[in-house]
């Protein structure tokens, strides 16, 4: 048996991924002895946990830290505070695993095909890579490229010698797919991966990426800023405003009955096929706030049209409302918004 | 795996396949575009029959460069066996010449070599590592910028001494910044890209992922620069023996010749003016050839 095949280890019941209080400030400009700086605030306190076999769909505005979410989740940026546990194992700690290893298991899929392939490579060497880096010997790298390629549906005896500017777009994400399932991760992290594919490619790569998942049994955080691709794929749907999660639950009750006034806003949003339900007006205005100097208390208040003087004053937490957790304090008894139910 | 199947009966088209690659990867069809550009193939023409011809002096039959004459003094072009003539000690032109390439040529393109492992490591380290480490480099190398090139070259001469190995290490250092500096803004770039994190996204260790994936796209930019600076080298190596900073005579060397002949300038302007030639057109060869590589190199794959 292959010997670089990760093991499941906790049972399906133990979340394959568990991210706790999950910070990143980027510093921007201000004093050269980083006294009195301004930070970003991409991603505050966040939370989450990826079940075993579960597609955990991730939306949000632009500029809503998503992207960070993506690169916390594989260490390629380390996080100002939090703590991730993958399967069991604490990671970057003491009695735990190493991010290396965490590398290993989990992979991601960057939204850009064209930049996130080395020009001067070709596929084969491109998909070999990581194999060989992990000390896979060059014979079998060579018949894990093949098998990669066949996988996502390109013949390998066609594409492996080609250079990435003699693909398409959608065959070249097609090979950055490949390239994530190259070190046979459990998790893969889908970053906006099929945003820049026109509809009928995005249409192949998609239900690709269905079968790919019940084939090798992966799990995945699909990342995107469009609601019909994550309502499709998705099991669980995660709702991002400025770097805090509002909304977390299975997607039909996101989809089907969204409780935060955001998500509202964004599923009202979408274009209708339907001529006659055509989209009056704008559900809400405006650009997010400057992440910079976010709003106090609820930083969606500031385009909330329900906003009051406890959204202000009080951070909503992520509260359990029987089917989803949504961060508002319309859905939480007594806390002093004039539509919560009473304490 | 159940998957690997289809690889067993596939070994043959796969050899076949990487042999056509071969003519079609990036350095072939740079090359390509090379050869379809007259004014390079020219410039390499010329400054391969200038490389040779400095090896091969011994073996060409010319006069002894260092022989002088007081009889035989300042002849002009074309006079009979001496085809272009004798300087101010009535040594034989050509033989200078072509001699003097060998020294010329030595001191333009050594300091490059040296200045590009240098400065090239340094700034792909800088760009690279990022952070400190780059702040650190990036202005240790400021300090060298504040300095005029010239300037510093003369200044660095002048402290250590006139010789051969001084004026290349002067010339070395003064090379370092400006290569570490394209090296590190090259670097800095393609450190961006996504398959830089896909890389390290998979574990490589940072050696491995500049080995594979920084060096084959920074490579060019730094070479095309480097290539440019030859010509600069040239220039100033002469210019510092012409102030007497760099090779001492007898010693043939272009720059010092353009010195020594500086007198018979009212005599014979033609023959002062030949050991600037050379350097005008060894310069201009290397500035050319600089231009076509980069042209050559600049599509997209």
């Amino acid at each position: 048996m292959d010997t670089m095949l990760p093991v499941d280890r906790g049972g399906p019941a133990q979340p394959l991924l568990l991210a706790s209080g999950l910070r990143k400030h980027f510093p921007v400009g201000g004093g050269i002895l980083g006294r009195g700086r301004k930070v970003v605030r991409a991603v505050d306190d966040l939370t989450l946990s990826v079940a075993k076999g579960e597609t955990l769909g991730v939306v949000g505005e632009s500029g809503c830290g998503k992207s960070t979410v993506a690169r916390l989740l594989i260490r390629l940026i380390k996080p100002d505070t939090g703590t991730m546990v993958l399967d069991g194992d604490p990671v970057d700690e003491p009695h735990g695993i190493t991010v290396n290893e965490l590398r290993r298991q989990v992979q991601m899929v960057f939204q850009d095909s064209y930049a996130s392939l080395n020009p001067r490579l070709t596929i084969a060497e491109t998909l070999a890579f990581a194999p060989k880096a992990h000390g896979l010997p060059a014979a079998e790298a060579r018949d894990r490229v093949r098998d990669l390629l066949s996988k996502v549906g390109l013949d390998p005896n066609n594409y492996a010698e080609r250079y990435p500017h003699e693909l398409s777009g959608g065959q070249r994400q097609r090979v950055n797919i490949a390239r994530a399932l190259a070190l046979r991760p459990r998790l893969v992290i889908l970053d906006e991966a099929v945003s820049a594919l026109d509809k009928s490619v995005e249409a192949q790569v998609l239900n690709m990426l269905v079968d790919l998942k019940s084939e090798l049994g992966l799990t995945y955080v699909f990342i995107s800023h469009d609601l019909n691709v994550v309502q499709y794929l998705s099991d669980r749907v995660l709702v991002m405003y400025l770097g805090k999660i509002v909304e977390l639950g299975p997607v039909e009750a996101i989809y089907g009955a969204p409780q935060h006034p955001y998500t509202r806003a964004l599923l009202s949003a979408r274009p209708s096929m339907d001529p006659r339900r055509r989209t009056r007006e704008a559900p809400i205005q405006g650009d997010p706030p400057n992440p910079i100097d976010p709003p106090s208390g609820c930083r969606f208040r500031t385009r909330c049209p329900f906003a009051e003087d406890v959204c202000g004053r009080v951070e909503p937490l992520l509260a359990d409302t029987g089917r989803q957790e949504v961060a508002c304090h319309m859905h939480v008894a007594g806390s002093g918004h004039s539509k919560a139910v009473a304490a | 795996m159940a998957i690997q199947t289809p690889s067993l009966e596939l070994g043959a088209p796969l050899v076949q396949a990487t042999a056509a690659a071969a003519g079609r990867g990036y350095w072939k069809s740079v090359a390509r575009r090379l050869r379809r550009d007259p004014v390079t193939v020219i410039c390499a023409a010329v400054l391969l029959l200038l490389v040779a011809s400095a090896l091969a002096a011994p073996w060409l039959g010319l006069a002894d460069p260092y022989k002088t004459s007081m009889l035989r003094r300042l002849y002009p072009l074309g006079s009979p066996n001496h085809l272009l003539g004798t300087d101010e000690l009535g040594r034989d032109m050509l033989s200078r010449l072509i001699y003097g390439g060998r020294l010329s040529l030595f001191m333009g393109v050594t300091p490059v070599v040296c200045a590009l492992l240098i400065g090239g490591l340094l700034g792909i380290t800088a760009g690279f590592v990022g952070g400190r480490t780059n702040m650190a480099i990036m202005r240790v190398m400021d300090v060298f910028y504040a300095f005029p090139s010239v300037l510093l070259a003369i200044s660095l001469s002048g402290a250590m001494g006139a010789g051969t190995e001084n004026t290349l290490l002067s010339l070395t250092l003064v090379f370092i910044p400006p290569i570490c500096r394209v090296s590190e803004s090259v670097t800095t770039q393609v450190r961006g890209f996504d398959f830089v994190d896909a890389a390290r996204a998979s574990g490589a260790g940072a050696l491995t992922i500049v080995r594979v994936h920084v060096l084959g796209n920074v490579l060019g930019p730094i070479l095309v620069y480097a290539t440019s600076l030859i010509s600069v080298a040239i220039i100033l190596a002469a210019g510092l023996s012409f102030l007497g900073l760099g090779v001492k005579p007898p010693e043939p060397e272009w720059g010092l010749m353009l010195n020594t002949l500086r007198q018979a300038i009212y005599v014979n302007p033609v023959l002062a003016a030949l050991p600037g030639v050379m350097i005008f057109i060894t310069s201009i060869c290397f500035n050319m050839m600089s231009d076509g590589l980069r042209a050559a190199m600049d599509v997209k794959a």
